[in-house]
């Protein structure tokens, strides 16, 4: 396997040091480290060393939505964007409710070879919210499921709900949540509040979302199960999960990097790059959510890309498709709202967005620390670099990110999947080009237990 | 006037009287046994109609045809947009047919917004209603028409007046209207106190936001608001079924709380103006003999319309002429 010699690198934005990457491993950290014979040497000298980051929520459309984008474009994009894992949501078409479609998609990220891939079992067949999918058998697959969710779809019946959480004890299992009480939300286009008023769009009120993570709590509370909130967006939802947290509830949550710089002032336009579900907030809500990753109350911040061809948002408002691509801003999005405002360190970075993930999701081999005897799973960034988001530009398929034109702080300049580099100079290295293409991903999947 | 006219907020107070000076202007016009101005001759003005509306559609038809515009209709039933033919693709179409002017009326709110915005068209784009958004010549006709009653004045209907200190009680449902949230917007930029007035299911989260008063008690907001123009919005009945949300109870109840009978309709000032943005629910949200009384402006508001549309595709084609004066400003 390829050996990689990566020098004067801040780890986690801390102390300089070597990394020498072998064998897929980090075998040795330290100052002064000489390359090895045949090593190839990186200078990354001003840059900072983070563990690979983890997406908790990555829409990759395939099987059934290739014209939106494949697992082999989406996991491009994940490690343009510094990802070494991604999770892969539900809503396919065949919707990945059975062992088949799992393992289908597993395998297709191995092929791929960009990013481990984990799939992410539906609760419900075909994500109908009327019976539990076979969660076991998805949890027993090659693809061993971890991560269950309806995403897209609120599981709202409240037995249903029970149930699932109950049920995916026997395997260590988390439900995740897209929290939206169906009936408050019918034809609901954007956030409800000053702004919907004068646009004249169905508004989406906090309460359909906050009435979701509050039953939920008290759920998995009562039954002693791990729940986890997908997109976390309101200041009352941060307030019911530190509520929460404080009384002891397994519950976890993440917010999307949208919903951290984002408002719903910008629906003003028309424009459905915009339309997002959840829909964009107002600044008490991005100020709220921030201040809820910062104190450790929002445990990840993920992405939830969601990309679309284009004429799904080349047309009104209201015809138009929920969702935002996110994989190749995040990094930057959350260096410029969080790092460079002072609210985390790199350290803290590092933590919302890999070993927070990779451990909520039950991922050995993400998210560990750079030490020695880790996966080589990291990211190289180069935090004083600015760029300006260019969508055609980007390794998704889909053009509907929100940022086309904001210049954001933070270059992902390598990164590297179980030591061999998936991006480097800050392009991705196709597969032709990388010394081994080997890959194994099933015996990670056991392991660290929070 | 800017290039499009999407939102009653596009007007600042100038720009609104103007329009209505201009309307003035045209109204004259139209009482010539000749009615007809060459003014837009061989300008192309298209209609696109995705809902049906035939009093907008006819209104802005007629204004178009007496401006010697080339009129051409596009409505939804029948063409190719009822066979998944997208905004954009109709859109582009009509580009090809060098429309210089695209009039539009579309069931989602700010389709007119990505029609002028999205590089679809090059023409004016007028919002001629989009879903539960806006409808601004509504407003304005609703506007020509206050001051041509309230604001006479020595030049005669109002010309060159706003409508400061004027107070216009809107009442029905301001949640699903359009015409509320244009005339809001309006009557506030020329000055005007607005009044709305509805149970508060019919408002939408956020109106505290909006530059008016709200109210839910009709009889207390007309004896003790004394308006000098009440307006009385559309009521879908199928609004008090859960399926269409619940809003409230029964048809008798809504229209023994919010309509404007012949007993509330005496609690008005001796001058103030009945209006109604058509079609009416008579019996619903007003009673035959408030639609039907001397001080109802409900007819005269369709005729106004006319004009005001006129004013509208003029200033919005033609602009203004090198001296300022506009067309039958001799007369």
């Amino acid at each position: 396997m390829s050996t990689t010699l990566v020098t004067g690198a801040r780890l986690l934005g801390g102390e300089v040091a070597d990394l020498l990457l072998r064998d897929g491993e980090i075998a040795e950290v330290g100052t002064g480290l000489t390359a090895p014979a045949g090593a190839d040497v990186l200078d990354a000298s001003g840059l900072v060393a983070l563990p690979g980051l983890v997406d908790l929520h990555t829409h990759l459309r395939e099987p059934g939505r290739e014209d939106a984008e494949t697992v082999a474009s989406g996991t491009r994009a994940a490690a343009a964007g510094g990802y070494t894992a991604v999770f892969a949501m539900a809503n396919t078409f065949p919707v990945a409710d059975t062992a088949g479609v799992v393992e289908q998609v597993q395998r297709l990220g191995e092929e791929a070879g960009w990013a481990q891939v984990r799939p992410v079992g539906a609760v419900t067949t075909g994500l109908a919210g009327r019976q539990l999918a076979e969660l076991g058998a998805m949890a027993d697959s090659a693809a061993a499921v971890r991560v269950f969710s309806d995403d897209g779809h609120c599981v709202s019946d409240a037995v249903l709900m029970r149930r699932a959480l109950e049920y995916v004890r026997a395997f260590d299992g988390v439900v995740a949540q897209h929290a939206q009480e169906p009936r408050l939300t019918e034809g609901a286009q954007m956030n409800e509040g000053a702004v919907s008023s004068v646009l004249g769009l169905r508004g989406w009120p906090s309460v359909a979302e906050e009435a979701i993570i509050a039953r939920d709590v008290l759920l998995a509370d009562h039954v002693g199960s791990r729940l986890h909130v997908c997109h976390l967006s309101t200041a009352g939802s941060v307030e019911i999960v530190r509520w929460a947290k404080a009384r002891g509830v397994q519950v976890t949550a993440e917010v999307t990097p949208h919903h951290l710089l984002l408002t719903d002032e910008l629906v003003r336009g028309y424009d459905p790059v915009y339309k997002v579900n959840p829909p964009l907030r107002t600044q008490a809500d991005v100020e709220a959510v921030r201040e809820g990753l910062a104190d450790g109350t929002i445990d990840v911040v993920a992405t939830d890309h969601a990309p679309h061809p284009v004429e799904a948002k080349d047309c009104e408002w209201a015809a138009a498709a929920m969702g935002m691509t996110g994989l190749e801003t995040a990094l930057s999005v959350v260096q410029h709202t969080m790092v460079d405002t002072g609210l985390l360190t790199w350290a803290d970075l590092a933590d919302r967005m890999s070993a927070a993930p990779a451990r909520i999701g039950r991922l050995a081999g993400q998210g560990q620390p750079l030490a020695v005897g880790s996966a080589a799973n990291l990211v190289l960034v180069d935090p004083a670099a600015r760029w300006t988001v260019e969508p055609e530009a980007m390794a998704t398929a889909g053009r509907n990110s929100p940022f086309r034109g904001t210049e954001l702080p933070g270059r992902v300049v390598a990164t590297f999947l179980r030591g061999r580099a998936t991006v480097r100079d800050g392009r991705p290295v196709d597969r032709e080009a990388r010394h081994d293409t080997r890959h194994d991903t099933r015996h990670d999947t056991e392991g660290s237990r929070s | 006037m800017r290039r499009h006219l999407l939102s009653a907020a596009d007007l600042g107070r100038d720009a609104a009287v103007r329009v209505l000076d201009v309307a003035e202007q045209m109204a004259l016009t139209q009482r010539r046994e000749i009615k007809k101005l060459p003014t837009l001759r061989g300008r192309t003005v298209v209609n696109l109609f995705f809902e049906d509306s035939t009093r907008t559609r006819t209104s802005f038809e007629a204004a178009a045809k007496r401006l010697s515009a080339d009129v051409i209709n596009f409505s939804a039933k029948g063409s190719s947009v009822s066979k998944g033919e997208s905004l954009k693709d109709t859109a582009l179409t009509l580009q090809a047919m060098g429309a210089d002017a695209v009039v539009v009326r579309h069931p989602a709110s700010g389709a007119p917004h990505r029609l002028a915005h999205a590089g679809w068209t090059s023409g004016a784009v007028v919002n001629a209603g989009d879903g539960t958004h806006e409808h601004p010549t509504q407003a304005l006709l609703d506007a020509y028409t206050v001051r041509r009653h309230l604001r006479p004045g020595p030049g005669g209907a109002g010309v060159g007046e706003d409508l400061t200190g004027v107070h216009v009680t809107i009442v029905g449902d301001v949640l699903h209207s359009r015409v509320a949230r244009s005339n809001v917007l309006l009557l506030h930029t020329l000055g005007a106190r607005v009044t709305l007035v509805a149970p508060p299911t019919l408002l939408p989260v956020g109106v505290e936001t909006w530059p008016c008063a709200v109210s839910h008690d009709l009889d207390d907001a007309l004896r003790s608001g004394a308006p000098d123009a009440v307006m009385m919005l559309r009521v879908q009945a199928e609004r008090m079924t859960t399926d269409g949300g619940g809003f409230f109870p029964s048809a008798r109840e809504y229209s023994r709380r919010y309509g404007l009978d012949r007993r509330r309709a005496a609690l008005l000032p001796e001058h103030a103006l009945v209006m109604h943005p058509g079609p009416m629910n008579r019996g619903l949200e007003i009673s035959a003999d408030a639609a039907d009384s001397t001080r109802s402006t409900i007819v005269e508001q369709v005729g106004n319309g006319v004009a005001v549309r006129m004013a509208v595709l003029y200033l919005l084609l033609a602009g203004e002429t090198p001296d300022g004066r506009t067309p039958g400003g001799d007369s």
